[in-house]
């Protein structure tokens, strides 16, 4: 590269920087993580989507992908282990006209939390919560999770995970949620553009990032970072509106990506306006 | 009406705009009072998946700007204690009501009892001071709800109101004043440039101003030990500097927070301390005393946490002894106990819990003990 370019590539703002608390930086995340990728895809979707971003908050809970909140320059809230949803839920009631996005891990969300994700689905809050499904619990050290494969290797099931994860795409589409879509971190462009959606359609969106935690959970399961990352681009397929029964991730077969749900029915706020606020 | 609704009655004069609520008994019929009359005034209710989901939708609406409370009984305030942590260290104002239940576990839920005192106290994880006030009538719970509001908005805290079934069941005449007889007090929100603004940095009272979500602030509020900017900080310093500031707010504060009430307390030898329902039992048994000649006084705590310990001390230097009343195996009589350090001896006239004490078993431990 001439050196003039590079002078003034040093110069340069990262394009979005105006996003990001860079007095915080570096953040604590291991190199290779996904949880970086999906977070700049989330951040550039914020931004891109025109919305006001005075209005826009991050709500997140615990763990490597609750830190989120904590670099976003956004109102933003690093709330209790598995409790994003139902603040965001005060947050959003409190003042419907900010736009409210959840970004936090499977942990986070769907095991201690996942009580509050199918009520907030089933009432059609109008959140985008954004999960970053690294297939265990990274923070603490690489625990199983909800979202463990059958018979991975974790630091609690040394000899194979005896359980089943969760579908969690069907999980959101059996609760009502009004969107509803996965991808890989490699998959930033299709990402963006589904989270920039989710927020500015009104309504419980939820979407599923697929994203490699190669200190705990590649590590244990034999997945050099590259390997996972090679699976996420061979052994996935896109197909937009699959059948959510399909939607195993299971890399000895294909592992489905796409938009699955994209529908409309009324949000919690406005059937609650509807029924049990008197007309003017 | 029942205290339950005068609760809610005084919540909705308070100006609080948001109930996240749970059912429980005997705390439901706030919950039923306040979700028909909050869409009215521009509020809103909603009833969540559970405690713990309540708690934290009420944190989450106080961010956006608005009052906002929850009630519940034993098992819910159990659940709730994570989230009134985080209330406590984010220094979110809300009000949490907890009509008091026998326990433990599911215990009585359909009688009374004032056994969760102490759980008030030190129920979530961690060292802190709380605000927790124990009203004795539907008339006073109504005042009170108003109270709490306007010290958990100047305070920035989470206020408790320890209230009990029977007051919660029982119907009473309340008087609502008209609205403008009423004060009601609103967090000091943040003045001067926005990017230099610190979400902790103390106003004098010991309490940072606070900005709503969507004020344009670019917040950042976290459970984690933070800085003055709210910045995660993981080092012994910064835990330090952040506790005190959660004591001090308090603690610095305790004469505007602690209300007492005081009865014939000038010549008395001995002192009833009791708090909530079981000071109508004080009171009667008071007044029984000094009409068989025996120099009783009364001692009603209204703001049971911070505890009056000066008080207690102050009169420990000069009285026979202290008896604490309370439906509990003795609690509040433990902190009695601390204060008055040996100098005068203090008895307990307590009760498992299910019903209120009468004042025969007062007036019989006066006789027994002095
Ligand atoms: S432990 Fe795993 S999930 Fe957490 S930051 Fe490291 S790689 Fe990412």
């Amino acid at each position: 590269m001439p050196a003039a370019t590079k002078t003034r590539a040093a110069h340069q703002n990262h394009p979005l920087e105006d996003l990001i608390r860079s007095d915080r930086i570096p953040h604590i995340w291991c190199p290779g993580c996904g949880i970086g990728t999906a977070f700049s895809a989330c951040l550039s979707a914020m931004k891109g989507g025109g919305r006001n971003l005075e209005k826009m908050c991050m709500v997140s809970g615990i763990g490597c992908s609750g830190r989120a909140a904590g670099y976003v320059k956004l109102d933003s809230f690093h709330t209790t282990h598995g409790r994003a949803i139902p603040f965001a839920t005060g947050l959003k009631l409190g003042n419907p006209e900010l736009d409210v996005i959840v970004f936090s891990g499977d942990g986070d969300l769907f095991a201690i939390g996942g009580n509050h994700f199918i009520h907030a689905a089933r009432r059609n809050m109008d959140l985008t919560v954004i999960c970053v499904n690294n297939l265990n619990y990274g923070m603490t050290g690489g625990q199983a999770a909800a979202t463990t494969p059958h018979l991975a290797k974790t630091t609690t099931t040394t000899a194979g995970n005896p359980e089943s994860p969760f579908n969690l795409p069907l999980l959101a589409w059996a609760s009502g949620a009004t969107y509803v879509a996965r991808w890989t971190i490699l998959h930033t462009r299709e990402l963006t553009e589904c989270i920039q959606k989710a927020i500015s359609k009104s309504g419980f969106s939820f979407i599923e990032v697929l994203g490699p935690c190669p200190i705990n959970y590649g590590r244990r399961n034999r997945e050099k970072p590259m390997e996972t990352l090679r699976l996420y681009q061979e052994q996935t397929i896109i197909r937009n509106n699959a059948d959510p029964m399909d939607l195993d991730v299971d890399f000895k077969k294909k592992v489905v990506l796409g938009e699955f749900v994209d529908k409309q029915r009324p949000t919690c706020i406005e059937s609650y306006d509807r029924t049990c606020r008197l007309p003017e | 009406m029942t205290g339950d609704e005068a609760c809610a009655e005084g919540a909705l004069a308070a100006g609080c705009l948001f109930f996240g609520g749970y059912p429980i008994t005997p705390a439901t019929e706030i919950a039923e009072h306040i979700s028909a009359r909050l869409p009215a005034v521009g509020g809103t209710f909603i009833q969540m998946e559970d405690e713990i989901a309540a708690m934290a939708s009420v944190l989450g609406a106080a961010w956006a700007g608005k009052k906002s409370m929850t009630a519940t009984s034993g098992p819910g305030f159990s659940l709730m204690m994570e989230n009134i942590g985080l209330g406590i260290c984010t220094e979110t104002p809300c009000v949490l009501v907890n009509v008091q239940r026998g326990g433990p576990s599911t215990g009585l839920p359909t009688m009374g009892a004032q056994a969760d005192m102490m759980q008030a106290r030190w129920g979530s994880h961690g060292d802190y001071e709380i605000i927790a006030l124990a009203p004795s009538s539907a008339q006073e719970i109504f005042y009170q709800t108003i109270t709490a509001f306007n010290l958990s908005e100047r305070y920035r805290t989470p206020v408790l109101i320890m209230t009990d079934e029977i007051i919660g069941h029982m119907s009473e005449k309340v008087i609502i004043p008209p609205a403008d007889q009423i004060r009601t007090e609103w967090r000091p929100k943040p003045r001067g440039r926005k990017d230099r603004f610190l979400l902790y940095k103390p106003g004098p009272n010991g309490v940072a101003p606070m900005p709503a979500a969507g004020d344009g602030y670019k917040i950042h509020v976290t459970g984690l030990t933070h800085d003055e900017k709210g910045y995660p900080a993981m080092s012994v310093e910064a835990q330090q500097q952040m506790m005190e500031r959660l004591k001090r707010k308090i603690l610095d504060n305790r004469d505007d927070i602690i209300m007492v009430e005081e009865h014939q307390i000038e010549d008395a030898e001995i002192v009833i301390v009791s708090y909530g329902i079981s000071s109508r039992t004080s009171m009667a048994a008071m007044q029984q005393a000094r009409a068989m000649g025996i120099k009783a006084g009364f001692l009603r705590l209204i703001t049971v946490w911070p505890f009056a310990e000066e008080k207690i001390q102050a009169l420990a230097q000069r009285v026979k002894g202290f008896i604490t009343v309370e439906i509990n195996l003795g609690q509040i009589h433990l902190e009695v106990m601390r204060a008055a350090a040996g100098i005068t001896p203090c008895h307990l006239v307590g009760h498992h819990g299910g019903t209120i004490i009468s004042p025969d078993q007062v007036l019989a431990k006066i006789k027994e003990a002095f």
